[in-house]
């Protein structure tokens, strides 16, 4: 279908009164040949809505350049079933962002300038904007991959299945259950509940009943995924079923791999091996299980028992986390040797901190109330007694004095590794990986990148923890459970859940062709001009999310729908031939040249902004709507993330006579804030080259600087400008400006 | 804000799902239903989304400001047209089971219409002056505004006791898009929708329930939730921590578990307190690099992945770490300080600390205690907290329990399967 661009100028809130519409109107039509060009005293007013929908019909118009206020308003107000639209934000940063014009002269020209180029760099884009066709592949599947048969595993299955969607689970054991199935109790999940304060069944009978007997799931037990291949929607997995491989199309997987327990041989330092009656949490669970609470050495009752907190948890030499639900575990247990002891019971719990969040502390009280003793301390000697049984040295920091007692068993609350391979966070690659190693893995995954999934910290993957705590570096690939954060069943049942829906939601948008978080529901993807390629891998090695792989001539092989549409790809090609229909290195380098900057003799500088659309840019927003004054001599262009900031961009900006270029984006490092993970901190690393360019060009490097900020520093954002237009004011006069 | 408002009998309307609340939970749970493919309503009582996280200065353990994550997830409302928002929205009333539920819901009245451009004329003419409920009262806000830098929708909101003044009607003039509407009323409106999401949160503990720690009494004596407003550069002192007499902070004491793990006040844990106030101690140790700080703490909870904040907290060599529940707080009259008296736990010695600045780490109350669903069949737990049933209304985040940010997202996306389940169910 023919673009066919309308251009639609607002005059209200104060735009008429500070620019001159006449000949902004003028730029778009004569200057930027859009002859489509209308004004409206209030645009996003019905009547304005009403004008636009008009051309709509009368005119084809399927294009739309609202020159009004920021796109952060009235995003409802002006969609008109496209994403062929471009808004101009000329309320924010040339009106509000500006002095007042009717009482300063010159103020009221440096905005008119501003608004003409704003407006140019929106005639530019829609000009250069393609509607993005979405991708679609017949073979596309909305099948759901659970990895991990276990509490989690099955929660995320069932919970799927139940939303009417198709489940392969696999499962390494030959039944279900994982190790909720072979505990005795669980903790309450809310013992404030009326009638729920007490220790409860698991009902991992009944869940591993309703999972193999459930029309969608497909179960295979006894099971492993062999191997990962393709992408979101088009996963073609290998099962390996007891040496019988099956190949299962996959829209998106759920990783429910759980924990493994931390080796108590590393934990000599609080007894164990000392005698045979010094036992893991997890023994002791069996024992309780089994109804038979004795001494291993004698096979006696055990009805003193001690539990020692923290064991290999919160420790520096060991796991550095907390495991989450080692107290409660101990209090459970504690109450199983109560419950099969009564009045004879002895139980101590030997902590460092005791941590029962939320409701959990009404069970906390009730292990009190049962006669549970907790003594807050360190384990100083643990021995065998002759007798059987071990005597435990305590120093006790609420008694402050060392305490002896003999228990017929010591319990080490061991603590919870995440039982799934990962990469490190700062490595991008685990291609060396061995066959046998690679076989190991638990996805598997043939990304260039690496078999397994990213991890952020202590090998848990994921990369948002707090605000989006499902996303990991592999788009369609959640985790859920211990695997992704230590927690315990209660916790596992909903983190499965919501790992369910990610992954639904995964597969619901692949169908529509659209982006999954951040840029939910964004149908554009990038393109590869493939004969351009010199096969350098920077694509392929610094997508964040591994979405290309490579072919054995090290051509990239882009897997759209692992995509998140950050745009890193387009910023690291230096050959230029990775472009999106509605963004790409022409488009934004076109906008960047059709500045007009005018002569050194004017004195006034030009200044680039490449600011990153989800935080930089929405500070200047802010800062515009709070009347602080924007330097006049910025112009900014928002990008999708600084990863996609490609360096041809600061050549263009400063053959065009720019004096400065600025790039404002997210805190990277330790912490990162980049909704892409790695977009600013490439952003960095790529400039880091950029001296040399600039000095081929004899400019200064300063002339170019990256600063990390975030999207409340509205108020520092208008000095920060001010003084970089004045250091590189200061630089002296830009050899390529215009004459 | 010209949204497309699913009133249903058609079939569409079936599959609709209403969020209650528009807080982070809320928020997550409409989006994230929405990015499935289903028809949200997300309704809020106040005028703008955000909740308690737009209040908050910095999210542990980070230290980042939790409006990077608000306005990537107010992008997915706008970019949504799944989404409608509805402000200053009440549900008054719910009938019927999963799958089809009837939903009276109040809309009370912003006396601005959805002209309003946020210009600001009408705050620049206003001279009256509210508490502002943003800022916990720490300060006034013109009777007519937008509330805080991410209101979203940035539309403005005119106090309903100000609207009955005279002086409102004057705005009516001041306004050039013809917004304000001093007269206009409360709206009652029924959807038919198929599942909910209680996501309705939470309130910081009234402190002055708890005597002997003297707050609103003894000067000087605030709370956490305070602080983050204080100490955020758009709230009430421009971001500094002040005393009320402006006098320089040398000395700053965190009391942990103010009201909670207490029979007397809230039994449970708040579980984010401890967290919350080793935050507060960068707050402090940002604006005053020589101040000694002291927490007093029953057990410190830094759960799983916490742990490593704790640790980079602890490696301030000007914390005190005291393991204590404070018997109560004294003034010092002259000094306008406040006293903390107790018993160390761990040395048996006895305190009477005087303190520049005292914070009580104050808990969560659960909004749903005091409101609860307007449906009949729900349970709740001793403390008024929803329980998570399986039915076609579910809780999520702080209505459910006292929850971190993390947690409250991942429950209130697992309650988004639950909701699209009930949907699921009711389409057979």
């Amino acid at each position: 279908m023919e673009k066919k661009i309308g251009c639609y100028i607002c005059t209200g809130c104060g735009i008429n009164e500070a620019l001159n519409v006449k000949t902004l109107t003028a730029t778009v039509a004569k200057e930027q040949k859009i002859p489509l060009v209308k004004n409206h005293a209030m645009l996003c007013s019905p009547e304005g809505v009403e004008m636009i929908r008009n051309d709509m019909t009368s005119e084809g118009v399927n294009t739309f350049l609202i020159a009004a206020c920021s796109p952060r308003v009235h995003v409802e107000t002006f969609r008109f079933g496209t994403p062929m639209i471009e808004r101009v934000n000329l309320r924010e940063f040339a009106v509000w962002g500006q002095p007042d014009a009717a009482t300063d002269k010159d103020a009221k020209e440096d905005a008119q300038a501003l608004g003409e180029d704003l407006l140019r760099f929106g005639c530019i884009r829609v000009k250069k904007m393609n509607n993005p066709e979405p991708f679609e592949d017949p073979g596309l599947s909305k099948t759901i991959l659970v990895v991990g048969g276990g509490y989690s595993g099955m929660t995320a299955a069932k919970g799927a299945a139940d939303a009417g969607y198709d489940v392969v689970l696999v499962e390494k054991a030959v039944e279900l259950g994982g190790k909720v199935a072979k505990m005795h109790r669980l903790t309450p999940a809310n013992p404030s509940l009326p009638g729920k304060d007490g220790l409860q069944e698991t009902g991992a009978k009944a869940l591993c009943l309703a999972v193999e007997t459930h029309p969608r799931i497909k179960l295979y037990k006894n099971a492993r995924v062999k191997q990962t291949v393709g992408a979101p929607g088009l996963f073609d997995v290998t099962i390996d079923q007891a040496g019988s491989d099956t190949v299962e199309r996959i829209g998106s997987i759920v990783v429910a791999t759980g924990y493994n327990l931390y080796d108590p041989n590393k934990l000599g330092h609080l007894g164990y091996g000392a005698s045979p009656d010094v036992i893991t949490a997890w023994d002791f669970e069996q024992m309780a299980r089994e109804g038979r609470i004795v001494r291993k050495s004698d096979g006696l009752p055990a009805k003193r028992v001690a539990f020692v907190q923290c064991a290999g948890s919160r420790d520096k030499n060991h796991l550095e986390y907390c495991s989450s639900t080692c107290c409660t575990v101990s209090m459970k247990q504690a109450l199983y040797v109560i419950d099969q002891y009564k009045n004879e019971a002895s139980t101590c719990v030997i902590y460092q901190e005791i941590r029962t969040p939320g409701q959990l502390e009404d069970f906390y009280r009730k292990a009190q109330n049962e006669g549970v003793v907790f003594v807050k301390g360190d384990v100083k000697q643990v021995a065998a007694n002759s007798g059987g049984g071990v005597k435990v040295q305590v120093a006790d920091k609420l008694l402050r004095g060392d305490e002896s007692m003999e228990v017929d068993l010591l319990v080490l609350a061991t603590g919870m590794t995440p039982n799934i391979d990962t990469t490190d966070p700062n490595v991008s690659s685990n291609l060396n990986l061995s066959d046998e190693e690679r076989a190991k893995t638990v996805l598997n995954l043939d990304y260039r990148q690496g078999a397994s999934l990213p991890s952020l910290k202590w090998g848990f993957p994921d990369s948002h923890y707090i605000c989006f705590p499902y996303e990991t570096r592999r788009t369609g690939i959640y985790v859920a459970g211990p695997a992704r954060r230590p927690m315990g069943a209660a916790s596992s049942a909903t983190d499965a859940m919501g790992a369910a829906l990610k992954a639904i939601q995964a597969v619901e948008s692949i169908s529509r062709g659209a982006a999954v978080h951040p840029r939910a529901g964004d149908l554009s993807y990038p393109s590869f001009r493939k004969e351009g390629c010199t096969q350098c891998k920077r694509c392929t090695e610094e997508c964040p999310f591994g979405a290309i792989n490579e072919d054995d001539k090290g051509n990239p092989q882009f897997n759209p729908t692992r995509c998140r549409r950050c745009g890193t790809c387009m910023g690291a090609c230096p050959q230029k031939i990775i472009s999106f229909a509605n963004y790409s290195v022409d488009m934004i380098g076109a906008m960047i040249k059709g500045c007009e900057v005018p002569p050194a003799e004017d004195e006034k500088p030009r200044i680039l902004v490449l600011a990153c659309e989800n935080d930089a840019y929405p500070a200047l927003d802010m800062a515009g709507i709070n009347r602080q004054k924007l330097n006049p001599y910025i112009r900014v262009i928002p990008v999708r993330c600084l990863g996609s900031v490609n360096l041809v961009w600061i050549a263009d900006a400063m053959s065009t006579g720019y004096d400065g270029v600025m790039l404002l984006g997210c805190r990277h490092g330790d912490d990162y804030q980049c909704h892409f993970v790695r977009g600013s901190a490439l952003a960095e690393i790529r400039l880091s080259k950029v001296a040399e360019t600039l000095s081929r060009l004899q400019l200064d490097s300063a002339r170019v600087r990256l600063t990390e900020i975030n999207i409340m520093d509205v108020d520092r954002l208008p000095g920060l400008l001010d003084d970089f237009v004045k250091e590189v004011t200061a630089l002296g006069e830009q050899p390529y400006k215009p004459f | 804000m010209a949204r497309r408002c699913v009133m249903a009998d058609g079939q569409a309307a079936s599959q609709t799902i209403l969020v209650v609340g528009g807080g982070m939970s809320g928020l997550t749970a409409a989006v994230e239903a929405a990015e499935v493919g289903r028809d949200v309503i997300l309704v809020e009582k106040r005028p703008y989304l955000g909740g308690r996280v737009a209040q908050l200065n910095k999210y542990f353990p980070k230290l980042c400001t939790p409006a990077c994550g608000l306005e990537i997830n107010y992008q997915r409302v706008r970019n949504n047209p799944r989404i409608t928002v509805l402000t200053l929205t009440e549900v008054q009333e719910i009938q019927g089971s999963e799958g089809d539920y009837t939903v009276r819901l109040r809309e009370n009245p912003r006396f601005v219409n959805e002209k309003c451009t946020a210009c600001g004329e009408c705050a620049k003419a206003c001279d009256a002056e509210v508490d502002d409920e943003f800022n916990f009262g720490l300060s006034k806000v013109k009777a007519v505004g937008n509330g805080h830098n991410m209101a979203y929708p940035n539309r403005y909101a005119m106090s309903p006791e100000f609207a009955k003044t005279p002086e409102a009607e004057k705005l009516v003039a001041v306004c050039p898009v013809g917004a304000i509407e001093p007269k206009m009323e409360a709206k009652e409106s029924t959807l038919h929708i198929s599942s909910i999401i209680w996501a309705t949160g939470w309130t910081p503990y009234d402190a002055s329930k708890i005597r002997p720690y003297g707050y609103g009494r003894i000067p000087n004596v605030t709370t956490n939730m305070r602080i983050e407003r204080m100490a955020n550069k758009f709230g009430p002192s421009g971001g500094k921590i002040v005393r009320d007499d402006g006098k320089e902070i040398k000395n700053v004491a965190f009391i942990q578990c103010a009201g909670s793990r207490d029979h007397n006040y809230l039994p449970f844990c708040s579980r984010i307190c401890c967290l919350a106030s080793m935050k507060q101690t960068t707050y402090v140790r940002e604006q005053f690099p020589d101040a000694k700080i002291t927490i007093y703490y029953i057990d410190l909870r830094a759960m799983d992945r916490y742990e490593a904040f704790q640790k980079k907290i602890e490696a301030d060599q000007g914390i005190r770490w005291i393991k204590s529940k404070p018997a109560r707080i004294d003034a010092d009259l002259e000094s306008r300080s406040p006293i903390v008296i107790g018993e160390d736990t761990l040395t048996g010695v006895r305190y009477a600390d005087k303190y520049d600045l005292v914070v009580l780490a104050t808990g969560m109350e659960p909004n749903i205690a005091a409101s609860p669903v307007p449906a009949s069949g729900m349970t709740y737990d001793a403390y008024g907290f929803l329980a998570n049933a399986t039915t076609g209304i579910v809780g999520t985040g702080c209505a459910t329990g006292p929850q971190d940010v993390s947690g409250s997202v991942q429950a209130s996306t697992a309650a988004a399967l639950k909701a699209i389940q009930s949907a699921a169910k009711a389409r057979g």
